[in-house]
């Protein structure tokens, strides 16, 4: 009677343990990945201030004297136009292209680069361009603001052409408010003023008050 | 350049020493094909500071000691 009790229960055990078993494991699997300590990183406040700081650096050591101290003081770097003529204005026909009139660009941190004619301050476009991490396109961090104004003074000096063709061309206004660039361009015109009135000033002299 | 980090050493070496200029082609090359462009800052003939993008190894000038790789750009919104 014993005998047939443990081979009942023995095989009765056999039957329940394929039907427990699963379960159990994922109970097992579930406990122990709750307990487990997974290494993440933790939000540093400095990160930004530090890649800020580094791309400020690498900036200063690429453009020119005058670009860096504009880009310092101002908040913007003025690439002049390389190509033969000035980018053609959303607005006008094909023939208003000005051929030989000087053009620059306004090249603002995370904003459109802003081309203008420089005799008049006249607005032509605005390029939105952008410079997006391609292994991570959703969520991506972005660059520092020196580093989006250095990949923009890169890009523009090495080759305008090609970035005017990947860039967005919008008219003047669509992001960048027209006032405020004029009046930056005005900031420009004085801050280079000043400029050209220090460096002529003979060394050791004090302005007059 | 780094979205997030920034600045970041990638590589460096004597590209007249054999063994780091291959390692140098072969970590361009990585940075091309992840869809990276590459410049060399130098100099026009005018003296103004300007870059030079980059597309082949071979186009590097020999007197470059640094090498950038930025995103590529993209029409932005």
């Amino acid at each position: 009677m014993l005998l047939a009790s443990i081979a009942i229960g023995v095989v009765i055990f056999a039957l329940l343990w394929d039907l427990i078993l699963p379960p159990l494991k994922t109970a097992i699997e579930r406990h122990r990945a709750r307990r487990r300590i997974i290494p993440a990183d933790g939000y540093d406040p400095g990160r930004e201030r530090r890649a800020e700081q580094r791309a400020r650096q690498l900036l200063r050591s690429c453009v020119d004297d005058e670009e860096w101290a504009m880009y310092r003081d101002l908040g913007f770097i003025r690439v002049w136009g390389g190509m033969a003529r000035a980018p053609k204005r959303l607005t006008t026909s094909l023939d208003d292209r000005r051929p030989g009139a000087p053009y620059a660009y306004l090249v603002y941190p995370h904003k459109p680069i802003v081309a203008y004619l420089v005799q008049t301050s006249e607005l032509l476009n605005e390029y939105c361009v952008a410079f997006p991490d391609e292994t991570r396109p959703y969520g991506s961090a972005r660059l520092p603001d020196s580093d989006d104004v250095l990949a923009k003074w890169m890009a523009l000096t090495g080759d305008e052409q090609r970035l005017i063709n990947t860039a967005n061309m919008h008219l003047p206004g669509r992001q960048v408010d027209p006032k405020q660039v004029r009046r930056d361009l005005w900031r420009l015109s004085q801050w280079e003023r000043d400029r050209l009135r220090r460096a002529q000033r003979p060394e050791g002299s004090v302005p007059a008050p | 350049m780094k979205p997030g980090h920034g600045e970041v050493l990638i590589a460096e070496g004597d590209v007249k020493i054999a063994g780091d200029e291959e390692r140098l082609v072969e970590e361009f090359r990585r940075q091309l094909d992840e869809g990276l462009w590459a410049a060399v800052p130098g100099r026009s003939n005018d003296g103004r500071r300007q870059a030079q993008m980059i597309k082949a190894f071979d186009e590097i000038p020999r007197d470059a000691d640094r090498v950038i790789f930025f995103p590529r750009a993209a029409g932005g919104a």
